[in-house]
């Protein structure tokens, strides 16, 4: 290897600034995360005391017990578990096959369509949520997981049909078309050859309609009562609770997003990336 | 590889679940919205419930937060999304990484977004810690006191937080899509790393920047469980009225109200938008 001659002194620091600027954003980001984490693991208290440690001193589950085991709050995750799989099972039910649609044929209207999916794509929960109470009540669907959960799926569908549209078309045509010389049926080719090279990708748009329907709070706020989702309960209740309570409930609700960061990586510009094809 | 037979009628039935399902749940509440808005009850037109939620108290304070936190974030959120995405695509060492960081924020809730930020400026939170133990304080200084303009700022800094990373990934989808060639002919004719951010950059990123901002912006106007899980009801914005007026007031009609005015903001936003950036591509066209 030959050695390279050093840049200059003010190269080099101009390199310096960079890489800090680039540490000094990555530590905006994660520290916060840190903090609730520190409190949601400390005994309580440790959570009411000030000033704060800004390290752990004491690894406990206390506090995290305390809130799971608060009244109604094993319900309202049990219900916002429930509403997430409605919510993964309808979109995906109803937006794979649009998907597949997109990106298999070419058809009069493709286009328009493709425009009207992205455009619903900045999700109105505020504004969707208060008219379908009246809707909801005439159906006899106020105040159910399920209910919720064709909100949700209003606003995760668009994303599913884009996500699995592009995820189809990654998925090679030749090999459908193979399976079908060989005497599958169209469907028989969709089912035994496409649908598992899709999967993977598939299972990263169901983790993020998982992970939407897990954090929204103001529809699943305004349609239930009694069967509150996790947040619908928090919010309804945060500003009268102990702060252990708000920590160990916060950390909680933010696990499934920091989970689904690891599973969804490589999926992350095409579920946001507004890349269409 | 053939394109499929034109009169086909397949795509359509696979299309038609998904026509029907967002014409009965989002389609037709955008329209009952404005239903419920501007109808009594005996079906007559009206402006009664309009004039209620504008002449409550709690509207303009409402109202002008709402505008307020959008100049501020967006702007915000946009500067600090370009950093950061100039900075995974400048080949640093460890720029892997950095996306995953810099991208870890974008699928955390407002509420939790709203609760971590509650332990750094509560009263008994983190910064007083810092800052005394810094000796910057005597005594905790209490950070979101009603109404007061540091709630406003925990505010606008949670919410930078958590949304910036949306920003950032489609930004960072715009950058990887502008062709290496370009921004080696600007080198060639002398363009410095400014007149190349300017020239080539932020023109071939107009599309990226367009769907972002729109996103963003329509987002902005909904701001609710960050403010309530920070303030209480410290800090009053237009959606958490809205959701005052349902779940205290059980006013259906004001609460639609509300709705409505969302809708019509975020549409004539988006309209600024699109007429705004199009604008600027034809002038530098001509």
């Amino acid at each position: 290897m030959t050695t390279r001659p050093a840049p200059p002194l003010s190269r080099r620091i101009g390199r310096g600034l960079v890489y800090l600027a680039a540490i000094l954003i990555g530590l905006y980001i994660v520290i916060p995360i840190y903090l609730v984490a520190v409190m949601a693991f400390s005994p309580r208290a440790v959570v009411y005391a000030y000033p704060k440690p800004l390290l752990p001193t004491q690894v406990t589950l206390e506090t995290m017990l305390f809130f799971l085991n608060s009244y109604g709050i094993l319900d309202s995750v049990k219900n916002s578990v429930l509403v997430a799989v409605f919510t993964l099972a309808i979109s995906l039910a109803i937006g794979a096959p649009a998907g597949y649609a997109l990106a298999r044929y070419i058809f009069p209207g493709g286009d328009i369509y493709r425009i009207l999916i992205l455009s619903t794509r900045a999700f109105p929960v505020v504004i969707l949520s208060i008219p379908l109470i009246t809707t909801y009540i005439s159906w006899g669907l106020d105040d159910t997981t399920l209910g919720v959960a064709l909100l949700h799926t209003a606003m995760a569908l668009p994303t599913t049909i884009l996500v699995t549209s592009s995820i189809f078309v990654g998925v090679s045509k030749d090999l459908e078309e193979a399976a079908m010389t060989m005497g599958c049926t169209r469907a028989g080719a969709f089912r035994r050859v496409a649908l598992p090279l899709a999967l993977p990708g598939l299972a990263a748009s169901a983790i993020f309609t998982f992970v939407l329907s897990w954090n929204e709070v103001f529809g699943a706020a305004i349609l239930t009562v009694q069967n509150q989702t996790l947040p619908a309960r928090l919010i309804v209740q945060l500003n009268q609770s102990p702060i252990p309570f708000r920590f160990a409930g916060g950390f909680f609700i933010l696990v499934p997003a920091l989970v689904f960061m690891l599973f969804v990586r490589r999926y992350l510009f095409s579920l946001w990336g507004v890349k269409l094809r | 590889m053939k394109p499929k037979r034109r009169a086909n009628l397949e795509p359509y039935l696979l299309l038609l679940p998904s026509l029907v399902y967002l014409a009965v749940f989002f389609a037709w509440p955008m329209v009952q919205a404005f239903g419920l808005a501007f109808r009594a009850d005996d079906g007559r037109w009206t402006l009664e419930f309009f004039r209620r939620m504008v002449g409550d108290a709690a509207f303009w304070p409402a109202m002008r937060t709402t505008l307020l936190l959008v100049v501020a974030i967006i702007p915000l959120q946009f500067i600090l999304a370009l950093a950061m995405a100039l900075l995974v695509t400048a080949g640093l060492r460890g720029s892997g990484a950095l996306i995953y960081f810099y991208a870890l924020p974008i699928a955390v809730s407002d509420l939790a977004a709203g609760i971590v930020w509650f332990s750094i400026f509560t009263e008994r939170g983190y910064l007083n810690t810092v800052l005394q133990g810094l000796g910057l304080l005597d005594r905790p200084f209490i950070f979101l006191q009603y109404g007061a303009t540091w709630s406003l700022i925990a505010i606008i800094l949670a919410e930078v937080w958590r949304a910036t990373s949306i920003v950032f990934v489609i930004l960072v989808a715009g950058l990887q899509g502008i062709p290496k060639e370009y921004f080696e002919a600007a080198e060639v004719f002398g363009a410095g790393w400014f007149a190349r951010l300017r020239r080539v950059t932020l023109p071939m990123l107009r599309p990226s920047i367009q769907v972002a901002l729109i996103l963003r912006t329509i987002l902005a106007f909904q701001v609710f469980a960050v403010v309530v899980a920070l303030t209480g009801d410290g800090v009053k914005v237009l959606a958490s009225e809205a959701y005052q007026w349902y779940n205290q007031w059980r006013n259906l009609n004001v609460a639609a109200s509300y709705a409505a005015l969302i809708l019509a903001i975020s549409l004539l936003s988006t309209g600024i938008y699109l007429r705004a950036l199009r604008t600027r591509a034809e002038a530098m066209a001509g």
